[in-house]
């Protein structure tokens, strides 16, 4: 696919020679070792196998656990069918930020710990044999923070979507915007929403998944756009978060405040889906997207 | 001189600025739109159930020219900030916004838009009627505006709330006006984790309106009398209103589309480390 812009040199953050990747952080893969996977909800103990059939879903409590970005490609997309676009598409710190620490060095450690460029990869996929775009953000890489690299990878996402023409599918576990690149994370906000426009314009469908946590400038832009949205079960979502509002307003908090079926009884949200079936669902939801009639020729499904 | 010292008068500088943009006195937005347009008729509801009076639309005329009016308003006294919520606006405010716009588009009237708002209101009820979404939706209507659309920021320019009504072909800058990704007091209780470090955050944010210009996000800085605009409202408005004509009359001759401003906003980029780091072609 024709590459739409060529991205100014990436700084030079992502040396060759990465070190080893740790265990990951968030899913308890350091349990890994022992074969042994904890609920971090719970505290229920199950065999890794177990947990990884269950996509990191505890089979005691149901806890939706924080995933990886390659996780949650490999958890939707076909077998071996991501193909990952601007994979050298990296850095930013037009502030020269430093708050207690130089922030060229925060993002060069979380690129090293993460083996990610940065919060979100996006590539060519296939689910279910459909041809989509498939982005997914990493809430371990800077809390999924939108900085102006992520903000660029999701509008190229969008845009060679628009081109294709294939469906747009983004999963997002973000807190917001990424402080340390000042306005220019948040006019990222602005510039997804203006490359979303694209799909429009090309009739193709954007679906927006929301997981665990959905905040800030990511749920008030981009992400509350989607044509459909799906939010994965008791997943946080909202502009400003509850701690944040406790301190404000001093207002006591309703039941299940901001979580996804708070906002799908709400009108806000289509629909909740536990994400063993989350799969199944995005793969219906394409067999009536991807090929309505009057549309022929465009993201039919491969032989 | 030791580089702390250095580093604390530079804070004290950013903070000054921040206290000026917010200062008591300030002309609001209603202030600069009574000395800079005629004719203006306040629009009230978002035609579907409320009203935020922190946000308020209205129809104008700049000098010739007929103009739909968008403007964030904090309110001067005790019982007026209560009302308009300090600026803080509800969806309600958002989807008033969003009325302005397709407004204007139908009746092709080019939009200003004031900004002064410290950020979209962070309560229970905004959050229980969609605020992410409010602001997402009056994102999108501005980037599909068909008229021709000058910003201008006023006083604080506070994260989403303040980007909502923010995207514009031409955004102009007070001097003593900013706009942030989170207020100074947010940013520094997230990056220090103690909200009293706001002026250590302020100066790492470089919240200069200049600096807006310099990275292509802003495209003028509108010079205020002496001292700041809380000095003398009218020298403000008469500093700011020849900018407004002649920032629409380029527009109206240039011809605007809404993929132009897409392309705008869609362009910036924040990459580079130096200014000297260039896209290159293809």
């Amino acid at each position: 696919m024709a590459q739409l812009v060529t991205p100014p040199a990436p700084a030079p953050a992502l040396a060759p020679a990465l070190p080893t990747a740790r265990p990951h952080p968030i899913t308890g893969a350091a349990a890994a070792q022992r074969g042994a996977w904890t609920c971090p909800a719970c505290a229920a103990a199950h065999p890794l196998a177990v947990a990884r059939e269950q996509l990191f879903v505890c089979p005691a409590c149901d806890h939706h656990t924080r995933i990886g970005a390659r996780q949650r490609i490999a958890q939707l997309a076909d077998a071996d069918s991501f193909d990952e676009w601007d994979a050298d598409l990296a850095g930013g710190d037009r502030l020269q930020f430093t708050d207690t620490r130089p922030y060229r060095d925060r993002l060069r450690e979380a690129q090293v710990r993460h083996q990610l460029p940065d919060a979100l990869l996006s590539g060519a996929a296939r689910i279910g044999g459909h041809p989509v775009g498939l982005a997914a953000f990493d809430f371990g890489f800077m809390g999924g923070s939108l900085s102006a690299a992520v903000g660029e990878r999701l509008a190229r996402a969008a845009e060679r979507c628009a081109q294709a023409p294939v469906p747009f599918v983004c999963v997002t576990t973000s807190g917001g915007a990424r402080m340390q690149e000042g306005v220019f994370s948040l006019l990222q906000m602005a510039k997804s929403v203006a490359a979303l426009h694209t799909l429009a314009d090309a009739h193709m469908p954007f679906i927006s998944i929301l997981a665990d946590p959905t905040m800030g400038g990511s749920i008030a832009s981009f992400a509350a756009l989607g044509d459909v949205i799906v939010a994965e079960p008791r997943a946080m979502i909202g502009f400003t978060g509850a701690r944040v509002i406790t301190q404000v307003t001093h207002e006591e908090l309703p039941p299940g405040f901001q979580t996804s079926e708070f906002h799908h009884a709400r009108g806000l949200i289509d629909v909740v889906v536990d994400r063993r079936q989350l799969r199944q669902r995005v793969i219906g939801l394409l067999r009536v997207l991807a090929a309505p009639p009057g549309r022929a020729g465009t993201g039919a499904p491969a032989a | 001189m030791t580089a702390g010292s250095e580093g604390a008068r530079e804070a004290d500088r950013a903070w000054e600025r921040i206290e000026l943009s917010r200062h008591p006195e300030r002309p609001y937005s209603l202030d600069l739109v009574a000395r800079c347009l005629e004719d203006f008729t306040e629009l009230h509801g978002d035609r579907q159930g409320g009203d935020d009076p922190a946000i308020v639309i209205g129809l104008a005329r700049l000098g010739p020219r007929p103009v739909a009016v968008v403007a964030n308003q904090k309110g001067r006294s005790l019982e007026e900030r209560g009302r308009r919520n300090f600026g803080m606006a509800h969806p309600e405010g958002y989807r008033k916004a969003q009325r302005l716009f397709r407004l204007a588009g139908r009746l092709r009237l080019p939009v200003l838009s004031f900004i002064d708002i410290p950020g979209a209101y962070p309560g229970v009820a905004a959050e229980e009627r969609g605020q992410a979404w409010a602001i997402a939706q009056t994102i999108e209507a501005q980037l599909t505006l068909p008229t021709p659309y000058v910003a201008v920021i006023v006083g604080e320019g506070g994260s989403g709330g303040a980007l909502a009504t923010l995207l514009a072909d031409r955004v102009l800058v007070m001097e003593h006006a900013f706009l942030t990704v989170a207020s100074p007091e947010t940013a520094a209780a997230i990056l220090f984790r103690d909200a009293g470090r706001k002026r250590q955050a302020a100066a790492a944010l470089r919240l200069e309106a200049a600096n807006l210009v310099e990275w292509g996000i802003a495209d003028e800085v509108v010079p205020e009398p002496p001292g700041g605009a809380h000095r003398d409202w009218d020298g403000a408005a008469t500093l700011l209103r020849p900018r407004l004509v002649h920032h629409l009359d380029e527009l109206v001759a240039a011809g605007v589309d809404a993929a132009r401003r897409r392309e705008r906003y869609r362009r910036i980029d924040g990459f580079a480390a130096a200014p000297e780091a260039t896209t290159r072609g293809h």
